[in-house]
């Protein structure tokens, strides 16, 4: 199972195991840390699960997709370049090590 | 130590719980669920659960170690069948009492059930819970034939996942449209050109008048005309009714669903409830009513744990929803029941287009298909009360977001 760490704004770092297959949503409910919302459960239809992606590892996972990018535009906190719904984004072996940051806010 | 008590392991429960741990509630507090399951989510239950791309680990709202970790008490697969309020307990049906001294009923609803003849036949199915998923996934493999009752959200998504596993599928429903009580008619037409196209037999103005079957298995669907619809397995979706009897027996207001005010709190000052089961004033709509959704849910139950530990935090959200059907993602935001008018944005040819509806020249509710900027724009639009004009809306190159 790789590890990847999750960074709240408050600069709180959570290092944790990620099983294969989960999503970054589940992962960050999987382990009780803040900052990572999912209200409608990780079907890519509320925008509170956005993060940014370490950039080193924005060419191992597939793209956004044409409705996520739409949403991303609308959340709370700003959209850049990393920006990803935490629930569109599966864990691989090959994301051992990212680091995913939290916004200030999701709602 | 503070005892609460929370009735009920649905999405207005785990987050109750919740915000109450995270908001720094020492209290001891006991979890009380009819079913065996922690409390989880619903939604996948007629979508990606039942086409089994989802395993049931991964449905629960918040996993096992969270209760563990902040301490909850859970008392699952065991039902609450009183509450005695000058007591302060709540009794089990195994004849055991809790006692309390603040309460939540976070009860949700039911499904209301089929009432003709044979609706008691094998084979006769209903989705609300993930018991009810799994013995529908188990009895429809290797059976073709299935009808479903009533085309509204939980009826058409489990048809889109029934033809998602290649069955013929069936959608009998009652009234002249899909999913009338919650979306426009011109919505209506675009998911039942969706349904038809995706291969689903729909029948609208169609009433029920007996299920048939053959040595205790449902075989067919009596049409009120008269005819019968071959069904190896039948799914009711016709609605959902609020949990409030323990609240009313126990004397609460109860109106379709258990009284609350802005904060969430019953008639009764230590007992508070949320979710589906309540019936709530919003004043960003300007009026009570009773919500199936899982924001509504969510949002209520921030307010009930507000109350619980002493503070306010006062319910007024604009309600939204979504479904799941093949590739369409249904967004909807806003209430659009009494529009005078609808403005469309985009191409239902392209499966991708919106619904503005307006109230004078107010935009009261959008319904997006596969638009979710159109949607997460309308949230923050009709929140703020800022209307963009209807050429506006209807102009896909105008940016909605820079009236925000």
């Amino acid at each position: 199972m790789p590890k990847i760490t999750l960074i709240q704004h408050s600069g709180e770092s959570y290092t944790v195991e990620a099983a294969d297959g989960a999503t970054v949503m589940e992962v960050a409910i999987d382990n009780d840390i803040d900052g990572i919302i999912g209200e409608c459960g990780g079907c890519c239809s509320c925008a509170t699960c956005h993060c940014y992606i370490d950039p080193a590892f924005l060419d191992k996972i597939p793209p956004r997709g044409d409705l996520e990018t739409e949403m991303l535009e609308f959340a709370s906190s700003e959209a850049k370049g990393n920006s990803r719904l935490a629930c569109q984004v599966e864990i691989t072996e090959e994301l051992e090590g990212m680091v995913v940051i939290l916004p200030e806010t999701q709602l | 130590m503070q005892r609460i008590v929370v009735i009920g392991a649905g999405h207005a429960s785990g987050q109750l719980l919740d915000s109450l741990r995270r908001g720094g509630s020492d209290a001891h507090i006991t979890l009380v669920g009819e079913e065996s399951w922690l409390p989880y989510q619903r939604p996948p239950l007629s979508k990606r659960f039942l086409s089994g791309e989802l395993t049931v680990e991964r449905l629960a709202f918040r996993p096992k170690s969270f209760y563990e970790k902040h301490d909850i008490h859970t008392r699952l697969s065991c039902r609450a069948v009183s509450i005695d309020r000058d007591a302060q307990t709540v009794r089990l049906a195994n004849g055991e009492a809790l006692d309390y001294d603040l309460l939540a009923l976070t009860t949700g609803g039911r499904v209301r059930k089929l009432s003709v003849p044979g609706a008691g036949l094998t084979g006769v199915h209903y989705l609300r819970g993930i018991d009810d998923a799994l013995g529908l996934q188990a009895d429809w493999q290797g059976r073709d034939n299935v009808c479903v009752i009533g085309g509204g959200f939980v009826g058409l998504e489990v048809a889109a996942s029934a033809r998602r596993l290649g069955k013929n599928v069936t959608v009998i429903e009652m009234m002249d449209r899909l999913m009338g009580r919650a979306v426009s008619p011109a919505m209506s037409g675009y998911f039942l050109g969706l349904h038809t196209h995706n291969g689903a037999h729909v029948m609208c103005s169609t009433g029920v008048s007996e299920l048939v079957g053959i040595d205790g298995r449902v075989s067919g669907v009596r049409l009120s005309d008269g005819r019968e619809i071959p069904a190896d397995v039948v799914v009711v979706g016709i609605g959902v009714l609020p949990n409030q009897e323990l609240a009313r027996e126990a004397g609460l207001a109860c109106d379709n669903g258990i009284m609350v005010d802005e904060l969430a709190r019953t008639s009764d000052p230590k007992i508070v409830s949320a979710g589906d089961c309540t019936n709530h004033p919003n004043s960003l709509l300007g009026r009570r009513l009773r919500l199936e959704s899982v924001h509504n849910a969510l949002e209520q139950a921030k307010s009930a744990a507000a109350s619980l530990m002493g503070g306010q935090l006062p319910y007024a959200q604009v309600p939204w929803f979504w479904s799941d059907q093949y590739n369409s993602k249904l967004q909807m935001v806003g209430l659009s029941q009494g529009f005078d008018f609808a403005v469309q944005r985009g191409n239902p040819d392209e499966d991708k287009f919106s619904l503005f509806y307006y109230r004078g020249n107010v935009l009261i509710a959008i319904d997006s298909v596969n638009c979710p900027g159109d949607h997460m724009a309308g949230k923050k639009l009709i929140a703020a009360g800022i209307s963009p004009s209807p050429g506006q809306a209807a102009d896909p190159e105008f940016p909605l977001k820079s009236l925000l």
